[in-house]
């Protein structure tokens, strides 16, 4: 069944968070050449500042970046996958498989390839695996 | 060390060791960045770097040297340009945080409240992609039906008229009757080739793509309204509910696929017990839209009602138990109610309560007429419920709540065993949306 498969958003992001962060990137790439000149000259302080500034930036700038992108493809409708169960209430024969279009509760089916009587749906449901937090209290 | 900057420095501060300034080292002893410090114009030579920044920081250097000037005391702490820099910005974002903090903090819920629209607008147009795609498939039209969804997406209901409340419950019943019919109706137009199951799913698609578009408008009016006004209570009200609108809105997008193939949700919990209660038993229509059997259950005569399955749909439970009633002429020893019971953080999935009164939700006018028809009989009236949360009871069925079923069932037997004798005539009703639900 098609019915697991998920819809994307298009990962767009803001033209003015990425100006932002383009803007960021560059101002931290002109504080790292910077540092490599005031190495080069000897003043190895100020090289330092200026290497801790242009490296906690841009990787600030490549965060919100990210953070942004995975935002934007988090953004989706997911189809869960639902299961249906077939019983033989004569012989319990029990049998599960996915829901298919036009299965409900009670449905009578094809007969049991065991005893040959009648199987129904006696449930239709889905798996939630979810990690819950869990309290204390 | 040279410590730059405080009041009393001078004091400790040796005598200048070389007169002529020309002959000064680029840096004094012990004190590795000249830049800023308090007696720069006595105890050192500016700083001159090679590279681009060298005149920026030449220009603070002297445009502040009233700063660290002998005469005046420091302003700006620290012994060298990178933490006096730091200070400056420091003391910058301190005075735009004075003077703007609350606007900067509106910015940040606006742009929070902006990303949760953006969600809402994709789902809201999902809905409305599901819902054509379904119409089409399933209804097989002979036109296009965008434009008719569309236009059913802004369907509205008056509520009547509260002023003199008596007799509203009434007015309530028939307008929600014309709704439903009218809704009905334009479903069958826009998709002919569909049975009478079908209609009912597609009714339901459509009014949870009704609820998504409703529930973005409302989202973006207040959104724009706060950009407007600037009104930091607006957006922030906007913000702090944002959460739960969230919760409801995907809600509500995971059931348009449920409707849409057919499939039960979590609020057929009552109706799913009913069925298993009456399952092989013959069965009567009731109105509107219900069934029931009457079934043997330990020694009474139980009579079970669900509304008519498998299609989406809620029936009215309130005419069907009334009418039961009147037809055994109030001889009812109990209602049992079944139903979908919110449950609060903390609790499980598929938990079953007991506990007395109608369990049914919706406007309330079904919930009147039980009550009506019970106590002008005196008839007590029992409830089972089945705790999930507003996500679970639009989305297809969670196991948790299905296997539930047998639970409420040895409940339902429990409450019988206890409240009722042998030969007594009992009600059991299996409350919500029958959707995927036989009997």
């Amino acid at each position: 069944m098609s019915e697991t498969s998920q819809s994307h958003a298009p990962a767009k992001i803001s033209t003015y968070l990425l100006m932002i962060v383009l803007i960021v990137l560059a101002l931290s790439v002109v504080a790292l050449i910077f540092s490599f000149s005031a190495f080069v000259e000897g003043n190895e302080i100020v090289a330092g500042y200026l290497l801790l500034i242009g490296f906690i930036s841009m990787g600030l700038a490549g965060y919100v970046l990210f953070q942004s992108r995975k935002r934007a493809a988090s953004m989706k409708i997911e189809a869960p996958k639902v299961m249906t169960t077939i019983e033989c209430k004569k012989c319990n024969f029990k049998s599960i498989r996915e829901f298919q279009r036009g299965d409900f509760v009670f449905k009578d089916l094809d007969p049991c390839k065991k005893c040959d009587d009648k199987m129904i749906i006696t449930g239709i449901y889905k798996e939630v695996k979810e990690k819950e937090k869990t309290y204390s209290f | 060390m040279c410590i730059a900057g405080f009041a009393g420095q001078r004091a400790r501060v040796p005598p200048d060791p070389i007169p002529n300034s020309e002959v000064k080292p680029r840096s004094v002893p012990n004190c590795s960045v000249v830049f800023g410090h308090v007696n720069l114009g006595k105890l050192a030579a500016y700083f001159t770097l090679k590279f681009v920044g060298e005149n920026w920081l030449s220009f603070i250097t002297e445009s502040y040297s009233f700063l660290w000037s002998d005469d005046k005391l420091s302003f700006v702490p620290g012994s060298d340009a990178i933490s006096q820099i730091i200070s400056i910005i420091f003391y910058g974002v301190f005075i735009v945080f004075i003077f703007y903090g609350q606007r900067i903090q509106m910015y940040v819920m606006i742009r929070e409240v902006e990303g949760s629209l953006y969600k809402l607008k994709y789902i809201k147009e999902e809905g409305r992609k599901i819902t054509i795609e379904t119409i089409k498939e399933i209804g097989k039209p002979q036109t296009d039906p965008s434009a008719r969804v569309d236009r059913y997406l802004e369907y509205f209901t008056i509520s009547p008229q509260s002023m003199d409340p008596a007799g509203i419950v009434y007015k309530l019943d028939h307008i929600l009757d014309v709704r439903d019919t009218r809704l009905k109706d334009e479903v069958k137009i826009m998709a002919p080739a569909g049975n009478e199951v079908q209609v009912n799913n597609l009714e339901n698609t459509l009014e949870a793509a009704m609820a998504l578009n409703f529930i973005y408008k409302i989202i973006r009016h207040f959104y724009i309204q706060g950009k407007k006004t600037l009104s930091l209570y607006i957006i922030m009200q906007l913000q702090m509910i944002l959460p739960l609108v969230m919760k409801e809105a995907e809600a509500y997008a995971s059931a348009l696929k449920a409707f849409a193939y057919g499939q039960p949700i979590g609020d057929g919990a009552g109706p799913l017990v009913a069925a298993k209660l009456m399952h092989g038993y013959e069965t009567r229509k009731l109105p509107k839209d219900c069934i029931v059997a009457t079934v043997p259950i330990e020694g009474r005569t139980a009579f079970i009602i669900k509304a008519e399955g498998p299609g989406g749909n809620v029936g009215k439970p309130g005419d069907a138990v009334k009418a039961v009633v009147q037809e055994n002429k109030g001889k009812i020893a109990s209602v049992i109610m079944i139903d979908a019971g919110l449950k609060l953080e903390g609790e499980t999935v598929g938990e079953v309560a007991e506990g007395v009164g109608a369990a049914i939700g919706g406007p309330g006018v079904d919930q009147f007429k039980i009550e009506d028809a019970v106590v002008k009989y005196h008839i007590p009236i029992n409830a089972v419920i089945v705790k999930e949360d507003i996500g679970d009871a639009v989305s297809p069925m969670r196991k948790e709540i299905a296997d539930s079923a047998d639970k409420v069932i040895d409940r339902v037997k429990n409450v019988i065993l206890e409240r009722t004798k042998e030969g007594d005539n009992i009600i059991i009703v299996g409350v919500g949306n029958t959707i995927g639900i036989g009997q």
